[in-house]
C-alpha cells in the first residue's frame, strides 16, 4: 500500500475539506456507536444513504471487517434492484446481513396490510423492525438520517435515544455537546445513531463521486413504464396496484431516493453519470423527500412516525 | 449551491446564531439560505402559499426555519436546530439557538461546536442583556470570532449613530472577555442590506457584507498546532499481527516515528504505524480519523487517551471547572454524577461550588447550589485520573460534560480552568488510582483492612510514596486506607487480586455504566 504524502501545505492556510471533515466525523461517530454499544447494527435499507453508511464503516474498522451486522427489514416490495445490489454488495465486504420480513409481521397477525391502489407497507416496517430489535436485542441502531432531510430532523441528535417502546421523544433528548456522545442506557432502551446528520443531499453526492462508490443503476436514468400520480411518476409492478383511469407509459427517469416500490416516486431525468446527478442536484426543483408519498400524508407526517419509531 | 467545477475544494465553517423572539433570527437564516439558493423549489412554494394568507407582499422567509415564535404556539420543543447552507467556498453549519436566558443550555450546546458567533441585535432596542449572555457564553465555550449583527437598520432610517453606538457598548463590554475578534455589521434581514448584498441604503459602511465576512474569514486556528491528544475510541485487531488504536487526533500533529505516551499507565511507545482505508499515512493532525500502530504491544483499550510524550496533560483526580447547568433538579454538593471525557465514563461529584456566575455583568455570586441555566465555577473531582489541559488551551480534552447515572440524561456542561492538585481533594475516595496499576506493599495493612472496609464501606487507595505524608491526617478521618505501591507492577499475586477486585467494586464503575 502506497505511503500518501502529507497534504503540501501544512501550514496555517491548509485547507480541511468539507468532505474531509464530514467523513473524518462520521467516521468518529461510528468508532462511539461500536465502542459504546454491545449490539451496535446497521440498518441498511438499499437506499444511497445506508450504502454510504456501509462504506464508511468499512472505513472506519479498516483494515478489520465492519464489527456489526446490516440488518434489512424487507418489505417483499423492494425494486428487484435494490435486493440484487444489497446481496452483491454484502458478499463483497464479507459482512453479515440479517433479514426481517414485513410478510412475516403481516402473517404472525403484528400488522395489517393495506390494500388497494396507494396503499404501501412502508409504515408497517416500524412494527417489524421494533420486531427486530427486540428479538436481536439491538441496543443501538445505525441510520443514514440527515438533518436538511426534513423538518423535523433539524434538531435530531447524532446518538438519538428510544424509550423501551422505541419511541422517541423530542422533549427528553439529552443535550449534544462537543464531540461527546453519550450512550448510557437501561436494558430495553436503545439508540438511534445518524453519523451523516451533518450531511446534505450534495455533499453525499459529491462523496459518492469522489469515493467512486457504487450504487444501484435506480438512480441513474433509464427507461421503464411509470404512471403519473399526483405530480409523482410512480414505477409500474406487481406491488403497484393501479387506478381504473391510469395507463403506465415509458419514460425515461431516475429515483433520488430510494425506498418501497410503492411509495418512492421517479422523476423525469437524463442525468446518466454522477457528475450528472451532481448538476442535476445542484440545480434541484424539489427536496429528495418530495417524490415519497409517505411524507405526503400530512404535514407532520414524519414527525409522527418518528415518534413511532420509524428509522 | 453549486460547485462542480471546484479549482479548491470547500472547506467548511461552523456558526451559532442567538437572538431573542422578534430580534430577526428567522428573517436571517431565511435569507441566507434564500440568497445562497439553498432552498429548494417546493420549500419555497410552500413559504409562498402561506407568505400569500399572511398578506403584505414580502416573503416570510422566516418562516423557512421553523421560527421561535411558530414553536412557541406549536409548542414545539425549543432546541437546538441545525441548518445548512454553501457557497462555492464552503460549506456552513449553522447551530441555530434562541436566546433567552431559559435557553441558556441550547446556547451552550450550539456555542460547544461552533468555530464563531452571530449575535444579532434590534437596531431599535440596543444591546440586551441577552447579547451579553450571548457573548459571554460563546467565548465561555472558546469562539474567537464574534459578528455583531446589528438588524433592523431599516427601522432607524439606517443611522450610523445608532450602529456606532450599540458597536462601542459591546466593544466596552467583550473587552473583559478577552481574545475575541468582533466584525460589527449593520443589516436589514427584510430587506437584505448587508446580508448577501451590500445595496445601497447603507453608504457609510464599508465593511464586507455578512456573508462576504463568513465566506472570507480565516477559519479558527487549527488545533494542529497543541500538543498531541487522541482518546481511544476501538482497538481494531482482525488478525493476531494488527493491534491498531482507532480515534480521531483531538489536537496536535504525530508523524511516524514518534514516541507517544499513553495515559493513565504513562507507558510510552513509537509509531509505527498510520493506518486509513485510503492508505498509510507519514502524519496525522487534528481532526483526522487513524488507526495508529505501537511499537510495543501494551494493554491499551477504549478509554485511553494517546499523548505528547514530551507535553502530556495532567492526569487529574479533580478540576476547577465552569460548569453550566442544564437539568430541572439543580446541582448539588456531593451528587452522584459521572464524567464523559474523551472517550471515557468515571465517576465525579462536585466538592466545593466556588461561585456562581451573574451572566448579565459576570460577577461572582456565593452560591451551594446550581440551577437549570445558571453557569458557576465549581470542584468537580473523578473516580480516576482524568487527562485534562485547561479549556482555554484545548477545547478537545478541556471539555466534559455531566450525567446523572440514576437517568444517564445529560446534566451538564463543564469547562475545565485548571486540575486540582490532589492534596486539595477532600473525599479520599476519589484520590484514586486505577487499580490495575498498582501492587500492595504491606500484606499486614492489607489484610487488616478487609474486615475495616466491609464494616465501614469507605476507603481511600494511597500510592505508596504518598502514605508517609498523608497517613496522620486520614486515620483521624472516618476513612480507611489501602497502602499501594506503584513499583512491582509484574508480580500480581493473589492477594493483589484480591485489592483489585475490592477496589473495582468500592470505586469501579459497575456493570451498568458503560
Ligand atoms: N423592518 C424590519 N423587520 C424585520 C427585519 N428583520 C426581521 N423583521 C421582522 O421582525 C419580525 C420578527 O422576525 P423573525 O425573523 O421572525 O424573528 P425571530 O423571532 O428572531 O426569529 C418579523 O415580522 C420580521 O418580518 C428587518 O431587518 N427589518
Amino acid at each position: 500500500m502506497p505511503i500518501l504524502e502529507p497534504p503540501t501545505s501544512m501550514n496555517s492556510a491548509h485547507i480541511r475539506s468539507h468532505l474531509k471533515e464530514l467523513e473524518d466525523e462520521a467516521i468518529y461517530v461510528l468508532r462511539e456507536f461500536a465502542g459504546q454499544f454491545e449490539r451496535p447494527t446497521l440498518l441498511f435499507s438499499g437506499g444511497k444513504d445506508s450504502i454510504l453508511l456501509t462504506h464508511l464503516s468499512r472505513k472506519a474498522f479498516y483494515p478489520a471487517r465492519i464489527p456489526f451486522p446490516l440488518l434489512h427489514i424487507d418489505t417483499g416490495q423492494n425494486f428487484v434492484e435494490t435486493i440484487d445490489f444489497r446481496d452483491h454488495m454484502v458478499k463483497q465486504l464479507g459482512a453479515s446481513l440479517v433479514v426481517r420480513y414485513v410478510q412475516d409481521s403481516i402473517d404472525l397477525g403484528r400488522v395489517k396490510d393495506e390494500t388497494g391502489p396507494g396503499s404501501t407497507r412502508n409504515g408497517l416496517q416500524t412494527v417489524t423492525l421494533l420486531d427486530a430489535i427486540r428479538e436481536l436485542r439491538i441496543d443501538a441502531a445505525l441510520g443514514g438520517g440527515r438533518r436538511d432531510e426534513e423538518k423535523a430532523r433539524a434538531k435530531e441528535r447524532f446518538f438519538s435515544h428510544r424509550d423501551l417502546f422505541g419511541q422517541w421523544d423530542p422533549k427528553n433528548q439529552r443535550p449534544e455537546l462537543w464531540n461527546l456522545f453519550n450512550g448510557r442506557h437501561r436494558a430495553g432502551e436503545n439508540f438511534r445513531v445518524f453519523p451523516l446528520s451533518n450531511w446534505t443531499e450534495m455533499d453525499v453526492w459529491q462523496y459518492i463521486a469522489q469515493e467512486k462508490i457504487e450504487i444501484p443503476n435506480l438512480y441513474f436514468a433509464h427507461i421503464r413504464p411509470v404512471v403519473k400520480r399526483g405530480d409523482v411518476w410512480l414505477a409500474t409492478s406487481d406491488v403497484v396496484e393501479l387506478f381504473p383511469d391510469e395507463r403506465p407509459e415509458e419514460r425515461l427517469v431516475r429515483f433520488r431516493t430510494v425506498g418501497d416500490a410503492t411509495c418512492t416516486g421517479a422523476v423525469e431525468s437524463t442525468a446518466s453519470t454522477l457528475d450528472e446527478i451532481i448538476a442535476e442536484v445542484a440545480a434541484a426543483r424539489m427536496t429528495e423527500r418530495s417524490g415519497r408519498a409517505d411524507d405526503r400524508r400530512g404535514e407532520t407526517a414524519m414527525e409522527d412516525r418518528k415518534r413511532q419509531g420509524y428509522f | 449551491m453549486a460547485h462542480l467545477t471546484e479549482e479548491k475544494p470547500m472547506d467548511l465553517l461552523r456558526f451559532t446564531t442567538a437572538g431573542s423572539v422578534d430580534d430577526g433570527k428567522s428573517s436571517l437564516i431565511g435569507r441566507l439560505l434564500y440568497d445562497t439558493k439553498s432552498i429548494f423549489e417546493d420549500q419555497l412554494e410552500a413559504i409562498e402559499r402561506a407568505s400569500e394568507q399572511l398578506g403584505d407582499g414580502q416573503i416570510q422567509l422566516a418562516l423557512l426555519t421553523d421560527g421561535l415564535r411558530a414553536e412557541r404556539e406549536q409548542k414545539i420543543t425549543i432546541d437546538v436546530a441545525y441548518r445548512y447552507f454553501a457557497t462555492p467556498r464552503r460549506k456552513f453549519i449553522i447551530a441555530d439557538t434562541p436566546g433567552h436566558i431559559q435557553y441558556t443550555r441550547n446556547m451552550v450546546t450550539g456555542a460547544s461546536t461552533a468555530d464563531l458567533a452571530i449575535i444579532l441585535v434590534d437596531a431599535r432596542k440596543g444591546l440586551q442583556t441577552q447579547s451579553r449572555r450571548h457573548a459571554y457564553i460563546s467565548s465561555l465555550l472558546g469562539i474567537k470570532q464574534l459578528v455583531l449583527a446589528v438588524n433592523k437598520m431599516d427601522l432607524v432610517e439606517y443611522s450610523q449613530i445608532v450602529f456606532d453606538e450599540i458597536e462601542r457598548e459591546f466593544r466596552d463590554y467583550t473587552a473583559s472577555l478577552g481574545g475575541v475578534t468582533i466584525q460589527a455589521i449593520p443589516i436589514s434581514a427584510l430587506y437584505g442590506d448587508n446580508v448577501v448584498d451590500a445595496g445601497d441604503r447603507i453608504p457609510w459602511y464599508t465593511g464586507p457584507t455578512l456573508l462576504k465576512y463568513l465566506d472570507e474569514v480565516s477559519p479558527p486556528d487549527a488545533l494542529d498546532h497543541l500538543p498531541f491528544r487522541m482518546a481511544v475510541q476501538y482497538v481494531i485487531r482482525p488478525h493476531q499481527d494488527f493491534r491498531g488504536l482507532a480515534g480521531r487526533v483531538g489536537s496536535g500533529t504525530i508523524r511516524l516515528g514518534e514516541t507517544l505516551q499513553v495515559l493513565p499507565s504513562k507507558r510510552k511507545s513509537v509509531i509505527t504505524a498510520i493506518d486509513t482505508f485510503d492508505g498509510q499515512l507519514k502524519s496525522a493532525q487534528a481532526g483526522d480519523s487513524v488507526v495508529i500502530s505501537l511499537a510495543d504491544d501494551l494493554d491499551i483499550s477504549r478509554g485511553d487517551t494517546l499523548v505528547s510524550e514530551t507535553d502530556p496533560p495532567q492526569l487529574a483526580n479533580g478540576v476547577r471547572a465552569t460548569v453550566a447547568w442544564m437539568h430541572e433538579e439543580p446541582l448539588r454538593l456531593g451528587q452522584d454524577l459521572i464524567a464523559l471525557h474523551g472517550s471515557q465514563f468515571v465517576k465525579a461529584q462536585i466538592q466545593r461550588f466556588v461561585h456562581a456566575v451573574n451572566i448579565d455583568d459576570l460577577s461572582a455570586v456565593d452560591t451551594d447550589r446550581l440551577s437549570l441555566n445558571e453557569i458557576g465555577v465549581v470542584e468537580v473531582v473523578f473516580g480516576c485520573g482524568l487527562p485534562v489541559d485547561p479549556y482555554s488551551q484545548n477545547r478537545a480534552t478541556g471539555g466534559f460534560v455531566l450525567i446523572d447515572p440514576d437517568t444517564n440524561v445529560t446534566v451538564g456542561a463543564c469547562m475545565v480552568e485548571s486540575a486540582l492538585h490532589d492534596s486539595k481533594i477532600q473525599n479520599l475516595a476519589f484520590r484514586t488510582v486505577r487499580a490495575q496499576q498498582v501492587s500492595v506493599v504491606n500484606l499486614q495493612v492489607a489484610e487488616a483492612l478487609r474486615s475495616e472496609i466491609r464494616s465501614r464501606g469507605q476507603a481511600a487507595v494511597i500510592v505508596g510514596s504518598e502514605f508517609a505524608a498523608v497517613a496522620p491526617s486520614i486515620m483521624s478521618q472516618d476513612v480507611f486506607v489501602i497502602v499501594l505501591d506503584p513499583r512491582g507492577l509484574e508480580s500480581r499475586g493473589p492477594l493483589v487480586d484480591w485489592v483489585v477486585s475490592m477496589v473495582d467494586s468500592l470505586f469501579g464503575l459497575g456493570e451498568n455504566t458503560i
